[in-house]
């Protein structure tokens, strides 16, 4: 590990050091369209969003489930491309949040690697996460991702043996994506215990990257409940769900805010 | 099987040695790989493992044997096609016969080996993809057999293209779930079983039906379907005391091929020719050509040559043939390429209809509307070759399944033309598509075209 200073880790910290987690929110450019979305994020930010997550849409997403692959299809129609995510991420830098992209691997292979990581930095963006690219396939954006001193951020999920644990871990700089439950996204009735031992496991591999947890949030409740063991709780389908019934920024905003009280809960 | 100890023929494909590639973790030289979701890690590395384990058992290498032989028809034959390759030139073309295995293609190779390996890792569910339905139907073929509950994922589109093997697949047991997202073909069919295998990999195994997807899928599969190869190269030197001067497979995700081609590999003076599906032709967008007008990235869990905007979105493929209408290609046919050691044409829908019409005109054999492709392949490089030239055609499934697909495109349906076999009358009743007549078949027409 590089010893760069970590914009998420920096706020994350700083949320912990309020006595709470920080609240991740997850939004994809170009749902409804590009100024739409970019309007979402930002209210998800005014509604108390530590931390965006800033989808690239994919015309492929294998680990997403029905809710954000719905609204992702709208935005490949539309041609949202990398140039719309990067004026997503200024904006959510702009209104007090770190920006962090979301993206499947090969819009960022075929925008460049390099690239990617040189716009990325220059637009305010923190890193980013990328759900199907694992460390061992990462030498590329590893090293441009340190030359460009950014974050990335790889996933770990309840089937990681310990070794790919620590070797993920090692791996990542800004947070660690905790996948809570075998299987793609979406809301869930409860997040359940295997969240907490995959948290539990990937802190004892001996790492201070904060842990954070995704895949089934959806509302205050929940996120108190993954709050109490997590470092951070990533909410993602239940954003666009917002969008998807039509409640537009305000619904996110009002999402936002439960969520906010969610992480607070003691 | 017998009370004593297996003995698998020493002469086993899966005992032969593998081509230097892939790499420990699955790579092609710059193609193949792992881009999947961490949680299918410890899936994928259980499946290596095991199947490593797996291909050098007397145990399970006797029962493959025994099933390739007694339940597939394996080997299956060489046919020498003269009449057919009077319109190639005057070279001689021999027909690897995977269409008359069970189930009609050469899908059944790759499924039992992965069934078989679903028993050994002790899982009860299988769950696969298909784009023309030939690998579920396998699928399901291999699931009824074992005692396995099996659930094919089928884009909507093609479960209307393809509603014969739906059928078939349901009469064997397989649930069949129709994938309404993105463009409803075989790309998305494979997004979902990827979806369904995350969330339930503790019950279920995933058996991927081509050479593509992530480590260990490209390498496992080839193995499995290299016995094509290795019995054809047998049977040719037998027949023919020398190698064939060219092997044709079509390619989609190519497993048809890889499986014909790994014999020859090493065989520098053998040309391995894949011919890819060329739709409306490459230069119209319209088509299913990865190598040929893609270029490299990351689908479906592996890197290789994909049909790709700029934005590194897929774009949607197209070809009359629902087993090639796939964007990306396996990874060892892109490092194939990348070497040199084969190379890949487009082939249009008319020129394979044209090819497909000739078989069946000629040799009174159907041929898959896929393997069409390749027999248009043969039409081009006979000619090519000359006369003392001799090829090998991966003749890889039959053409029942597009009997309404060809009626369609010639124009046979009832109410049309009438049905007698005569050129003129099927030409009549040809459904103003761009191709060229059937009835040309009998001259020297078939090349139409600067597909070369």
């Amino acid at each position: 590990m590089t010893a760069s200073p970590s914009r998420l880790a920096d706020r994350i910290g700083a949320a912990r050091a309020e006595g709470r987690s920080a609240l991740i929110a997850y939004l994809p450019a170009g749902y409804p369209d590009v100024p739409s979305s970019i309007e979402a994020m930002v209210a998800a930010v005014e509604g108390g969003a530590d931390v965006v997550e800033i989808g690239v849409p994919y015309s492929d997403p294998g680990m997403d489930g029905p809710t954000i692959q719905e609204a992702v299809e709208v935005a490949v129609r539309a041609g949202t491309g990398m140039a719309d995510v990067l004026a997503a991420v200024s904006a959510v830098a702009q209104a007090g949040a770190v920006p962090v992209v979301m993206s499947y691997w090969n819009p960022v292979e075929r925008y460049g690697v390099d690239r990617f990581a040189t716009d990325l930095a220059a637009a305010g963006g923190a890193g980013a996460i990328t759900p199907d690219l694992i460390p061992d396939e990462a030498a590329e954006w590893i090293a441009a991702s340190d030359a460009a001193g950014l974050d990335r951020v790889f996933l770990v999920a309840p089937s990681s043996t310990d070794a790919r644990l620590a070797a993920t871990v090692g791996a990542c700089r800004g947070f660690v994506y905790a996948a809570s439950t075998m299987g793609v996204t979406g809301t869930r009735t409860t997040v359940g215990d295997t969240a907490q031992v995959l948290v539990d496991r990937t802190r004892e591999v001996g790492s201070d990257v904060p842990v954070c947890v995704g895949l089934g949030v959806s509302n205050g409740d929940q996120a108190a409940e993954v709050a109490a063991f997590a470092d951070g709780v990533i909410v993602g389908s239940a954003y666009v769900r917002q969008l998807l019934d039509g409640h537009g920024a305000d619904g996110v905003r009002r999402l936002s805010q439960d969520l906010a009280a969610g992480v607070r809960r003691r | 099987m017998t009370t004593t100890a297996p003995v698998p023929p020493p002469d086993a494909s899966l005992l032969r040695p593998r081509p230097e590639w892939p790499d420990a973790t699955g790579h092609f030289g710059r193609f193949g790989g792992r881009f999947v979701p961490e949680a299918l890690i410890a899936a994928l590395d259980d499946l290596t493992e095991a199947y490593e384990a797996m291909r050098v058992d007397p145990v399970f290498l006797a029962e493959f044997e025994r099933l390739h032989r007694d339940y597939t028809g394996r080997p299956s034959p060489i046919t020498e096609v003269p009449r057919f390759a009077e319109h190639c030139g005057g070279a001689r073309v021999l027909l690897k016969r995977e269409d008359l295995n069970h189930t009609g293609s050469h899908k059944i190779n790759n499924v039992l080996g992965q069934a078989l390996l679903t028993q050994r890792i002790g899982k009860k569910r299988v769950i696969a993809e298909t784009g023309a339905g030939q690998h579920g139907v396998a699928t399901a073929t291999a699931a009824a057999l074992l005692g396995l509950e099996c659930v094919v994922y089928m884009g909507e589109e093609d479960t209307r293209r393809q509603a014969l093997n739906v059928a078939r697949m349901r009469l064997l047991g397989a649930e069949v779930i129709p994938v309404t997202t993105g463009s409803r073909t075989l790309k998305d069919a494979i997004n979902e079983a990827f979806r369904d295998w995350v969330t339930n990999v503790d019950t279920t195994n995933y058996v991927f039906g081509t050479v593509a997807g992530p480590h260990p899928f490209p390498a496992m599969v080839r193995d499995f379907q290299r016995v094509i190869g290795d019995e054809a190269r047998a049977q040719v030197l037998d027949r023919e005391g020398r190698l064939p001067d060219a092997v044709l497979a079509c390619v989609g995700g190519g497993s048809n091929a890889i499986g014909i081609f790994t014999a020859f590999v090493p065989d520098a003076d053998v040309r391995l020719v894949g011919l890819e599906a060329g739709g409306d032709g490459v230069e119209t967008g319209r088509h299913a050509s990865s190598i040929t007008g893609g270029e490299p990235g990351v689908l479906h869990g592996a890197r290789s040559y994909l049909l790709q905007d700029e934005h590194g979105q897929t774009v949607e493929s197209h070809s009359i043939s629902a087993g090639l209408d796939y964007p990306g290609v396996g990874p060892e046919h892109s490092h194939l390429h990348d070497l040199g050691r084969a190379e890949y044409r487009p082939i249009t829908d008319s020129q394979a209809m044209e090819a497909f019409a000739l078989l069946c005109r000629t040799e009174g054999i159907i041929p898959a509307i896929e393997s069409a492709h390749a027999l248009a392949g043969a039409v081009q490089l006979g000619r090519e070759l000359g006369p003392d030239a001799l090829l090998l055609v991966n003749l890889s499934g039959r053409g029942d399944k597009d009997v309404e697909t060809a009626s369609a495109w010639f124009g046979l349906g009832a109410s049309t033309a009438p049905t007698d076999g005569d050129d003129r009358a099927v030409e009549a009743g040809r459904g103003g598509d761009p191709g060229a007549p059937l009835g040309d078949a009998d001259t020297t027409t078939v090349q139409d075209g600067d597909a070369l």
